[in-house]
């Protein structure tokens, strides 16, 4: 393949990864920006919404289209639940201490995790893609669902963009970021709004995951990559701050795809994990993102 | 005389809000200053600045004869200013012994012997009346005894300059009178500027009293000129006496 | 507090050692075994307390020095050709300039920023291992030849391979840094490290320069960290880069809190605490993992003081 044709694939893997990696990095940054803490285990959250996936369509069978939009639908919803659940048992116990609230949910990585492989084994599964048309470009073909991809994490950003801005939900969000014991006096039930952030947080994750389970397989590994990369996506568009967490996504998504193709994803790897830890020690306050108050 | 403590231009900014704004200011070694004003005015942005916990805007800070603008708070507090938090925060967990053996081995840290620091201690907890509780937990410690400690651990360091941060808040009557006469045996070998709200405890204490108001000097004079100036009155005394 | 005689605190500590030295000569081969391996991981997890429990800095990239520990000495030996002592050496000398290196960098950053910045520069190493992997063996690690692992003293050559000189040998570098870490917590500079950690900016104010003093903290709790790496290559005779994982930067941080932060002895009992929770559990299981998150939850729910911590508050106020 001449060079610009492989350019182009490059890129239209990277648009599918920032894709999936934009919907990952906003459930952590929502949790972080709202709650202010780090949820080191949303990258489980991811792996069990591709894991769940995998569980609902092999036991509905039928048709494949059957099984991904039931999966699409209960996964996430299932994740939410048990994400729900463990900051009502642990977290909110913690009275979100922020170091605490690091190891409780290292922790939790490692029972999520440890389960998967317990109950879903150390293979990794595919699930098929709802529909397998592919698109004939002049010099390779490219697979539709993976567009589709695309144009779902787009509609998903736009509806979470506002029901954060435009809505009461929203505002009761914005107000307990902005101060905690504020929203309190004017009513707002924090501990609702904290219970229900986290869980959207790890939802965000599993759709991202159902997602991207018919390309990539589900395996109880694959949480520790988009774990990485929603870290460093949140870090260089500033902790917190939605629009710049959009646009790193779309460039760490984009390099990772085109990067990885050229070289090797080791040293791209090692590169960009040392470059985003220079942005946090010269410049916490992210590439994009307004010095917080 | 040469000053002790000079600023001249000084100023800083937070975001729009000019919380001091272009002050020059003079300090004479051996006084006990006030400085008075109401909320908000900037006296302890102003005393942070002199004392490093920020940084200015624009201005300088001199500080016997040198530029010390750009200096780190540690290695202020090294040549010799002092300054105890208006929010009493002693190390609650260590004991008050402990608390005061810190600034103290600093101060000594080229002599290497126990005993040289363990007399350095006693003496601050002794002149400030707390030895009988120099083994106790300082978070333990009746709050009274623990604005005395934050003002041991602020002697222990033996400084030229004793900046205190409304020391007598949250005191009783008796405790502001004994404070009273530790403030006057401390100024009796250092510089003493002292922010307080009591007014009965600056008119007693201080040699001159400077007034701040909106970020910027209002007066400064004699205890006797600053009662009887008016715009004083209106800004601040006049609504505290009404 | 400061007026109990030393005596106790080193009689404690002396009496401690004699414990494992006897337990030498009265366990069976395999306990003996494991206790080795759990004295030089006692030796990591003091290096972190030290960072953690006295200058309450959370590091969750501490493998990165234990790793350079292991590598510096396994690398020695199998291409240098060194000798253990000078291997030992060469460990000691990459965790000391790599936590120095970090230290200058991520110390610029506190609180969580800290947390995630030392996480990443360990996965910059871990990476970095398996990118040269002709070198380090990558992810399969490299044997650190027998004939290398002999401490000669005098004329006498040791084998660090038997059993009985490896346990030995460890309790050796154990009991060395346990004094060491005691001296270090009852001085001054012990002193000023726990103040940081309760009110860094009232530190400031008393006139000591907290970055310096951190910088210390870091150096200090690296080289250790590095000096059990550096024995694990050379009683072991392994060096593989899943010790310079994620999970080695966790563990000690486990192994700290179950046994009790900010307390000397705490790491040793932590760490005998978790590898016998974790070998009983792989009885039954597996999924030793789930053991660790499990217990990592339970501890910072209902005992964030850890063992040690708790008998502290308790019954011996006076334990260091």
């Amino acid at each position: 393949m001449a060079f610009g044709p492989h350019l182009l694939l490059a890129t239209l893997e990277g648009l599918v990864s920032a894709a999936v990696l934009s919907l990952t990095a906003l459930g952590l940054s929502l949790v972080f920006g709202v709650m202010r803490i780090v949820n080191v285990a949303h990258g489980e959250f991811f792996m069990l919404g591709a894991v769940l996936a995998w569980a609902i369509a092999s036991t509905l069978g039928g048709h494949p289209a059957l099984g991904f939009f039931a999966a699409l639908v209960l996964s996430p919803l299932i994740v939410g639940a048990i994400a729900w659940a463990s900051e009502r048992l642990v977290l909110s116990r913690l009275n979100y201490d922020p170091e605490a609230t690091i190891v409780a949910t290292i922790g939790l990585l490692y029972i999520i995790q440890q389960l998967a492989l317990t109950f879903y084994g150390p293979e990794a599964r595919p699930v098929a893609p709802p529909f397998s048309y592919r698109l004939s470009l002049p010099w390779f073909g490219y697979s539709a669902y993976k567009l589709s991809v695309v144009a779902a994490a787009i509609v998903l950003l736009l509806s979470v963009w506002l029901v954060l801005t435009r809505t009461k939900i929203g505002l009761v969000m914005r107000a307990t970021q902005y101060d905690r014991e504020t929203a309190q006096a004017f009513a707002i039930p924090v501990e609702r709004v904290y219970a229900g952030v986290f869980a959207l947080g790890a939802m965000l994750a599993a759709i991202a995951a159902v997602l991207i389970v018919p390309i990539s397989q589900a395996h109880y590994l694959m949480g520790q990559d988009p774990l990485l990369l929603s870290f460093i996506v949140v870090i260089i568009g500033g902790l917190g701050s939605l629009r710049g967490t959009l646009v790193a996504a779309l460039l760490i998504g984009l390099s990772d795809g085109i990067v990885s193709m050229f070289f090797s994803p080791t040293l791209a790897k090692m590169i960009a994990t040392l470059l985003v830890a220079m942005v946090l020690v010269f410049r916490p306050q992210g590439l994009f993102g307004a010095t917080q108050r | 005389m040469k000053p002790l403590l000079t600023t001249s231009g000084l100023s800083r900014r937070f975001g729009g809000l000019r919380a001091v704004d272009d002050v020059d200011f003079t300090l004479m070694p051996g006084e006990i200053r006030g400085i008075i004003g109401p909320n908000g005015a900037g006296k302890t942005t102003f005393v942070s600045l002199l004392c490093g916990r920020i940084l200015p805007s624009t201005g300088t800070v001199m500080f016997d004869g040198a530029d010390i603008t750009g200096l780190p708070a540690f290695r202020r507090v090294r040549r010799g200013i002092a300054y105890t938090f208006q929010i009493t925060s002693v190390f609650a967990k260590l004991s008050a012994y402990d608390n005061v053996a810190l600034p103290v081995q600093r101060r000594l840290s080229d002599s290497r012997s126990t005993a040289s620091i363990r007399s350095g201690v006693m003496g601050a907890l002794e002149r400030t009346g707390l030895a009988d509780r120099a083994s106790m937990p300082a978070g333990e410690l009746a709050y009274g005894h623990q604005r005395l400690l934050e003002v041991a651990m602020g002697l222990a360091l033996k400084p030229r300059l004793l900046i205190l941060d409304e020391p007598t808040q949250g005191l009783s009557d008796g405790e502001i009178e004994n404070f009273i006469d530790l403030v006057r045996d401390i100024a009796r070998d250092a510089t003493v500027l002292i922010i307080e709200h009591n007014m009965p405890v600056v008119m007693q204490l201080a040699g001159r009293i400077t007034v701040f108001d909106a970020g910027r000097i209002l007066a400064e004079g004699t205890p006797h000129e600053i009662r009887a100036d008016l715009r004083v009155q209106d800004a601040y005394l006049g609504t505290q006496h009404g | 507090m400061r007026d109990i005689a030393p005596a106790r605190f080193y009689a404690l500590h002396l009496a401690v050692i004699a414990v494992l030295f006897a337990l030498n000569f009265l366990l069976p081969a395999y306990h003996h075994g494991l206790m080795a391996r759990i004295l030089v991981l006692a030796v990591f997890a003091m290096g972190y307390n030290m960072l953690f429990g006295y200058a309450g800095l959370l590091s969750l990239g501490h493998s990165m020095f234990f790793a350079a520990g292991l590598y510096g000495a396994g690398l020695a030996v199998v291409h240098l050709g060194w000798g253990a002592p000078p291997a030992f050496a060469a460990g000691l000398a990459c965790g000391a300039v790599l936590s120095l290196v970090i230290g200058l960098l991520s110390l610029r950053t506190s609180g969580v920023a800290f947390m995630i910045v030392t996480m990443m520069f360990a996965q910059v190493f871990y990476l970095a291992i398996l990118y040269f992997a002709p070198w380090t063996g990558g992810d399969q690690g490299l044997v650190v030849p027998r004939q290398a692992r002999v401490l000669t003293i005098g004329d006498q050559p040791f084998d660090l391979a038997d059993p009985q000189v490896r346990y030995l040998t460890a309790l050796a570098l154990f009991a060395a840094v346990l004094l060491a870490c005691l001296a270090l917590v009852r001085s001054r500079y012990g002193r000023v490290l726990v103040a940081i950690r309760e009110n860094e900016e009232r530190t400031t104010m008393l006139g000591y320069d907290t970055f310096s003093n951190k910088l210390a903290a870091v150096v200090v709790s690296g080289t250790i960290c590095a000096a059990a790496g550096a024995a694990y290559a050379l009683l072991f005779g392994y060096v593989g880069s899943n010790f310079a994982g994620v999970q080695y930067s966790i563990l000690p941080l486990l192994w700290v809190l179950v046994g009790g932060a900010a307390t000397t002895l705490g790491p040793l009992l932590g760490t005998l605490t978790m590898y016998y929770v974790i070998d009983v559990a792989s009885g039954y299981t597996t999924a030793y993992l789930l053991v660790v998150g499990v217990v990592l939850i339970l501890l910072v729910l209902f005992f964030p003081k850890g063992i040690l911590g708790s008998v502290r508050q308790r019954w011996l106020g006076w334990l260091p």
